[in-house]
């Protein structure tokens, strides 16, 4: 029993990674059909940022937010520089041109970082705590905490504001969303800032558990993308389930089966949705008349 | 009111509109018929500036908006209902009609909100349920709704009656005729020649990009050349 209980909570923490980083994707997705696969540098930059910033001395609450303010600009750029002159290209070009981006951020990241691992000290130390029997990092609550957070702002941003429903028109109907006045290009440089934001927030959080290096955003897009498709690309409530359901099923599989498959948890998540249900857990059946 | 000179446009290397020249005159409704693929929803895309112009120009109250992003468009008051409504389908009926105010303040939408229930009824009935839901009609007056919501002075209607059983037709050309007394400018596309000539007062007829008619509602509807092609007499 506790030891269930320590896969749960280390399933759960990890989950609400990949689940902030599919919320990523979700998000540019909605805006402009691009699958973003530069999500994962976002959240190596919020890692590494503040893991250079803290070693300059900047104390951690500013180092994360200068953080995240290096991840949206970065993001921003992105958008300004890649995706929006490449406008009206087929998906596929907006997908590799993503790619590209990541493969370049990750370069840059190198030179300008350095190419080993490192490590944040736990927010609240690094003294497990015991529940139940289980032994739970303090961090990790800060990484649920902090993915709680996201979700309900995000929940209440699109659901109550006008802003907000205009992104989710903006996903339902982009023609309809400019011809009602919505400047879609702003919205999607806004998706671009939010996900980076978000991306960034998730790195900043992980670090103490899981340690950070210029190429961790690889394998966590990947994850992600798993999550958010699993989900079924589109809803942001399916890539919050998508990705802690992918999380569970990774630690369960560590724990229980053996931790040298983990990673390929993802990849069979990914064959799964695409042989048995491409519309994903969420992903809603067209039921627009025409 | 609107004035549309020499107005080209293109789908890649295929000319949809050739020289389209025409005038909205305030107050009135101006038809604009033609049969399939003639170019009327690509020259309703121009105007709303969500399809580039390759040359030509727009005037709008005396100003030049050819260059004019699609949102700046709007609130200098041009709206669209567009062709097959294109409703947000997983939003709320209400949420809809606010989105079509997105450019303007609280009280407005709210006011926007009291004219369009009050014409369309049924929408203030269905208020809490997703667009989707309802029916072919119904998505057509949502979509008129929401276009009404920016408070526009042009009203631009893109084949509202398609699709629409002959009771509903009537019901939504005699919305625009409301609309008319209130003092909206509508440009009306409609393959339903008849239909729309007979509420207009002035009309075009166009012809794979190019018009090829003009005259007074009436006048077209008597024309035998119009006649013949289009009201199938
Ligand atoms: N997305 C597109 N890509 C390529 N060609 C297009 C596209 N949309 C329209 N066209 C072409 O442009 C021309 C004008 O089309 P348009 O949709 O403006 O006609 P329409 O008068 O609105 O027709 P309808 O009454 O059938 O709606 C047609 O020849 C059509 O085939
Ligand atoms: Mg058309």
């Amino acid at each position: 029993m506790p030891e269930l209980l320590q896969f749960l909570v280390s399933g759960l923490t990890i989950g609400a990674v990949y689940a902030l980083v599919a919320l990523g994707f979700t998000l540019i997705h909605n805006a402009s059909d691009v699958v973003n696969f530069a999500q994962g540098e976002f959240v190596m930059l919020g890692g590494m940022v503040t893991v250079f910033a803290t070693a300059a001395g900047i104390p951690l609450p500013l180092a994360a937010l200068l953080a995240i303010a290096v991840a949206v600009l970065v993001g921003l750029a992105l958008h300004r520089l890649a995706i929006e002159p490449a406008r009206g290209a087929s998906a596929v070009t907006l997908i590799i041109i993503t790619i590209g981006a990541s493969i370049f951020l990750r370069g840059v990241a190198q030179i300008v970082f350095d190419k080993r691992f490192h490590q944040l000290p736990g927010f609240s130390g690094n003294d497990p705590i015991m529940v139940l029997g289980a032994a739970i990092l303090p961090q990790s609550f800060w990484v649920l905490g902090g993915a709680l957070i996201v979700f309900c702002g995000l929940f209440l941003f699109l659901e109550r504001t006008l802003m907000g429903k205009a992104v989710l028109a903006t996903a339902a109907n982009r023609l309809a969303a400019r011809l009602v006045g919505v400047d879609t290009s702003f919205v999607l440089a806004l998706s671009f800032g939010l996900s980076a934001a978000i991306g960034a927030l998730a790195g900043i959080l992980i670090t103490p558990i899981t340690l950070t290096s210029f190429d961790v955003g690889t394998l966590l897009a990947l994850k992600g993308f798993a999550a958010a498709m699993l989900g079924g690309m589109g809803s942001p409530l399916g890539a919050v389930v998508g990705g802690l359901v992918l999380g569970l099923l990774e630690a369960l599989g560590a724990g229980y089966v053996s931790s040298a498959y983990k990673d390929a948890v993802a990849f069979l998540v990914i064959l799964a949705v695409l042989f048995s249900m491409p519309q994903g857990l969420f992903g809603h059946r067209s039921v627009e008349r025409v | 009111m609107l004035d549309v000179a020499d107005l080209h446009a293109a789908y890649g290397r295929i000319l949809a509109l050739k020289g389209i020249t025409l005038r909205v005159e305030t107050g009135e409704i101006t038809a604009l018929v033609g049969g399939n693929g003639a170019g009327k929803t690509t020259l309703l895309r121009c105007l709303s500036g969500v399809h580039p112009v390759k040359s030509g120009r727009v005037t709008f109250h005396g100003d030049e908006i050819t260059a004019f992003p699609a949102h700046a468009r709007v609130a200098a008051g041009i709206a669209q209902s567009p062709e097959g409504r294109q409703v947000f389908g997983p939003l709320s009926v209400e949420d809809n009609l606010r989105l079509g105010a997105f450019r303007r303040g609280r009280a407005d939408t709210e006011a926007g909100l009291d004219r369009v229930y009050g014409m369309f009824d049924i929408l203030k009935t269905k208020r809490h349920l997703q667009a989707a839901g309802l029916s072919g009609g119904q998505q057509q007056m949502l979509a008129i709704g929401r276009a009404l919501m920016s408070g526009p002075r042009l009203l631009l209607l893109d084949e509202p009656s398609m699709g629409l059983a002959p009771l509903l037709v009537d019901q939504i050309l005699a919305a625009v005729v409301a609309l008319k007394a209130q003092g909206v400018t509508v440009l009306l596309v409609e393959q339903n020649a008849s239909a729309a000539l007979s509420i207009a007062d002035r009309g075009y007829v166009i012809e794979t990009g190019r018009i090829a008619h003009s005259g007074t509602g009436l006048a077209l509807l008597h024309d035998p050349a119009v006649r013949e092609a289009y009201l199938g007499v």
